[in-house]
C-alpha cells in the first residue's frame, strides 16, 4: 500500500497509486476496484510512469454529493490530468474504467498519445431486448468472481481483514450507483465513440462472460481506426489472468505508434 | 385499539404448481385467467365484509409474483372506496422507491380520498428491495430519492393555490397541481413502515404513523425511538395511534381450529421464501458493513428472525406454534388470541393499530368466518387495552 497516495483535486479527496518512470500511462479500474490490476501495474511499472487512481467512491477516495454518472468521472479524470500536468499519456481502462476512459477520450484528446480498452462496458449496439452486457447486479457480489475470470475462480472472502471487505462493498455500492441503469451502458455512448481521434487499442479476454468478443468487436468497429487483440485463456480481466500476452500485446501497438 | 384486515390477494394456486423461485423470475402462464379472476373478486368481497363487521382494511402491492396479484394499492383501493362505507382504507403502502412519478402518486391518493369520503390513509413506503430489480430504481442512492418524493407528494396535496413548480435532484415538474384535492384537509394520515432505526426516528420527527410489520423485536426496538423522537420535536408523548403493528391471524371457534388455519396462513409466508438469492439484497441497500458481514459468509439470508425467544433455531418451515412464540403470529381460540396480543402489547409499550394479515390458503369460507369470530369476540376486548392504556397514562 506503500504506493497509494492521497490528492485534492477539484475539491475532492482522491486516492491514487502511482510508480515508476517514463510515459505517463493513467490506469482506470473495474468497477470492483483497483487492487485486481495492482501487479500487472506493477509491472508495467518497468517501463511507464503508472498512475492509478480509485475513483470518486472507490478505494480510498471520497465521492463528491453530486456525483452520480461515469461522465460525473470523466470530467473528473480530465481534471486530474490537468493537476498532475500529464501530457502524452497512454489511457487504460478495464471495465467500468474503459468506459470511463472512453468518456473522456470522446470530450477531449488533447493530453493522450494512445487509448487501450480492456473488456470496456457503457455502449449498446444491439435491440432493446437483447441483453449485451451481463448484468453484474443480479450477481451476487460474493459469486462475481465465477463470472469475472475465465477459471470461474469463486473467491472465498471468510478471512479477509474487515477494512478491505467494507472497501470492497462500498466500490460496489459505488459502481451501482454509476452503472445501475440504463443497465451498465449509456444509450449516447455508441454514437459518440466516431469522435475518438486517438490510436486505439481494443483488447478482450476470449472467454469473457461479461461482455462477449462479438460485443467487443462492435465496440472497436465504431473506434476510427481501432485495433481488435484477443487473449486467449482469459475473461473479462485478460491483464490479470493473463498478464503476460497482455502486456506483450500492448507493448506491440505502443512499438507500431513509435514507428 | 383499529383493527385493519389484510391479505395479499395471492393467486396461491401456483405457488402449489409450480417449482423453484415465486418472484421476478416465475412465468405468468401460471396462472389461470379465470382462476384469478374469481380470486381477485372473492378478496373484495371479503373487505367488503370486513366492512360490514366494523373492521378497517389494509392494502398493499407487489410486482411480478405469485404471492400478491396486487400491482397497485390505489386500484384496488379505488374499487373498496366505492364498494364499503365505514371502513378507513389504508394502502401500506406505495412504494415511492419504484415509481417515477410522484405527481401522479399524489394525484392517485387524491382521488381515492374524495372518492371514499374522506377514509384513505396512506403508507409511502420505500418498497421492497428486491422490486427494485423490477422497477430499475437505483438502489445505491435509494433514501435520498425516496425523501424527494415523499415531500414532493406532501406538498402536492397540501397546495391548493394553482401550481407549483418542482426542480429536484430526482424530480421535475413545470406545474404540480392536484385537482381534485384530497377529501381530507390538508392530506391522509400518513404512515411509514421500516426495521431500520434511522427511519423509526425519521418517522417520529415527522410524527408519521409507524407501522411495524411482522417482527416483535423491531417494534421493541422502533417504538421506543419514535417515541423519544416525537416527545423532542412535539413536546408532548406519542399518542398509541401513531404505532401499529403487523401480526398473522389464524383464529377459530377453538384452539385446534385457529392454529389450523394459522399454518394455512404461514402457506403465504413459506411461498415468499422462495425468492432467489441474487436479488434479496441489491447492492447499496444495506451498509457497507453489512454487506462486508455477506461478503464473508458467502450467502444471502432473509431478515426474517429464524430464532426462537428460547434461542431454538425455527424449524425450515414456518410452524403456526412457533410463529405464535415470536410475537408475529396470533393464532388459537379468540381468548388465545387477546392473551397473545395483551402479552406483545405490554412489551412494546402498547400500540393503537392491528393490522391483521390472513390470506394464505385459506379459503373463503373459513376467511369469513375468521373475520365474523375476530370481530365478535376478539375486536370488543381490544378496545380494553387502549383503554387501559390511557387510563395508566
Amino acid at each position: 500500500m506503500s504506493q497509494f497516495s492521497t490528492f485534492q483535486i477539484s475539491g475532492t479527496s482522491v486516492e491514487v497509486w502511482r510508480a515508476g518512470k517514463g510515459q505517463p500511462l493513467l490506469f482506470l479500474h473495474s468497477g470492483e476496484g483497483v487492487e485486481p490490476a495492482l501487479p500487472v501495474l506493477e509491472s508495467l511499472s518497468s517501463r511507464y510512469d503508472v498512475i492509478a487512481p480509485s475513483h470518486p467512491g472507490f478505494g480510498g477516495s471520497d465521492l463528491p454529493d453530486h456525483f452520480s454518472t461515469v461522465d460525473d468521472l470523466a470530467y473528473f479524470y480530465l481534471d486530474l490530468i490537468k493537476h498532475f500536468e500529464l501530457e502524452n499519456i497512454v489511457l487504460v481502462g478495464s471495465s467500468l474504467g474503459g468506459w470511463i476512459a472512453a468518456s473522456m477520450a470522446i470530450k477531449s484528446s488533447g493530453s493522450f498519445s494512445a487509448l487501450v480498452l480492456i473488456d470496456t462496458i457503457g455502449a449498446k449496439f444491439l435491440d432493446e431486448s437483447t441483453r449485451e452486457i451481463t448484468d453484474l447486479f443480479s450477481i451476487p457480489q460474493y459469486n462475481q468472481s465465477q463470472t469475472i475470470y475465465a477459471d470461474e475462480r469463486k473467491i472465498d472472502y471468510s478471512d479477509w481483514p474487515e477494512e478491505t471487505l467494507i472497501r470492497l462493498a462500498r466500490n460496489h455500492r459505488s459502481f451501482t450507483l454509476l452503472a445501475w441503469s440504463p443497465t451498465l451502458h449509456d444509450p449516447k455512448l455508441r454514437h459518440r465513440l466516431a469522435r475518438i481521434d486517438l490510436p486505439t487499442l481494443v483488447i478482450w479476454g476470449a472467454k469473457d462472460r461479461v461482455v462477449s468478443l462479438d460485443y467487443g468487436r462492435r465496440f472497436a468497429e465504431a473506434i476510427p481506426g481501432a485495433r481488435f487483440t484477443v487473449i486467449d485463456h482469459a475473461g473479462h480481466y485478460p491483464h490479470v489472468e493473463a498478464s503476460e500476452p497482455f502486456e506483450a500485446a500492448l507493448d506491440e501497438f505502443m512499438a507500431t505508434l513509435a514507428e | 385499539m383499529q383493527t385493519w384486515y389484510f391479505s395479499e390477494q395471492s393467486y396461491h394456486p401456483a405457488w402449489n404448481q409450480r417449482q423453484g423461485d415465486v418472484r421476478i423470475t416465475s412465468a405468468s402462464d401460471a396462472i389461470d385467467p379465470e382462476t384469478a379472476h374469481r380470486l381477485l373478486t372473492r378478496y373484495i368481497d371479503e373487505w367488503v365484509a370486513a366492512d360490514e363487521l366494523g373492521l378497517n382494511i389494509m392494502v398493499n402491492e407487489h410486482h411480478a409474483t405469485y404471492t400478491c396479484m396486487s400491482v397497485s394499492c390505489m386500484l384496488t383501493l379505488g374499487i373498496l372506496a366505492n364498494r364499503t362505507k365505514n371502513a378507513r382504507l389504508l394502502a401500506l403502502g406505495v412504494p415511492l422507491l419504484n415509481r417515477f412519478d410522484p405527481f401522479r402518486m399524489a394525484e392517485e391518493i387524491a382521488y381515492v380520498d374524495c372518492m371514499s369520503g374522506g377514509r384513505l390513509e396512506v403508507g409511502l413506503i420505500k418498497g421492497t428491495p428486491f422490486e427494485l430489480y423490477l422497477s430499475n430504481a437505483n438502489p445505491a442512492d435509494a433514501m435520498r430519492r425516496y425523501w424527494e418524493a415523499h415531500d414532493l407528494v406532501e406538498k402536492a396535496l397540501s397546495h391548493h393555490s394553482g401550481p407549483f413548480s418542482w426542480e429536484g435532484e430526482y424530480f421535475d415538474y413545470r406545474y404540480v397541481n392536484v385537482i381534485p384535492r384530497c377529501y381530507q384537509q390538508p392530506h391522509p394520515p400518513m404512515w411509514l413502515t421500516t426495521l431500520s432505526s434511522n427511519t423509526a426516528r425519521e418517522a417520529g420527527r415527522r410524527g408519521l404513523v409507524l407501522a411495524i410489520t411482522a417482527s416483535a423485536p423491531a417494534a421493541r426496538m422502533a417504538y421506543p425511538i419514535y417515541r423519544e423522537e416525537y416527545l423532542k420535536t412535539f413536546g408532548r408523548p406519542a399518542e398509541l395511534d401513531r404505532f401499529a403493528f403487523l401480526g398473522y391471524v389464524g383464529i377459530g371457534k377453538d384452539r385446534e381450529t385457529g392454529l389450523a388455519r394459522g399454518q394455512k396462513v404461514l402457506k403465504f409466508v413459506e411461498a415468499t421464501e422462495r425468492t432467489d438469492q441474487s436479488f434479496i439484497n441489491p447492492p447499496g441497500i444495506l451498509s457497507d458493513t453489512d454487506n462486508a458481514r455477506i461478503l464473508r459468509a458467502g450467502k444471502t439470508t432473509s431478515h426474517r428472525t429464524k430464532i426462537l425467544p428460547d434461542g431454538r433455531p425455527m424449524s425450515d418451515r414456518p410452524v403456526a406454534e412457533e410463529y405464535v412464540q415470536n410475537s408475529v403470529m396470533f393464532a388459537g381460540s379468540p381468548d388465545d388470541i387477546v392473551q397473545q396480543l395483551r402479552t406483545f402489547y405490554d412489551s412494546c409499550g402498547g400500540f393503537g393499530h392491528f393490522l391483521m394479515q390472513m390470506g394464505g390458503e385459506l379459503t373463503a369460507q373459513e376467511t369469513i368466518d375468521s373475520l365474523e369470530l375476530f370481530a365478535r369476540e376478539v375486536q370488543p376486548r381490544l378496545q380494553e387495552f387502549t383503554a387501559g392504556h390511557a387510563a395508566a397514562a
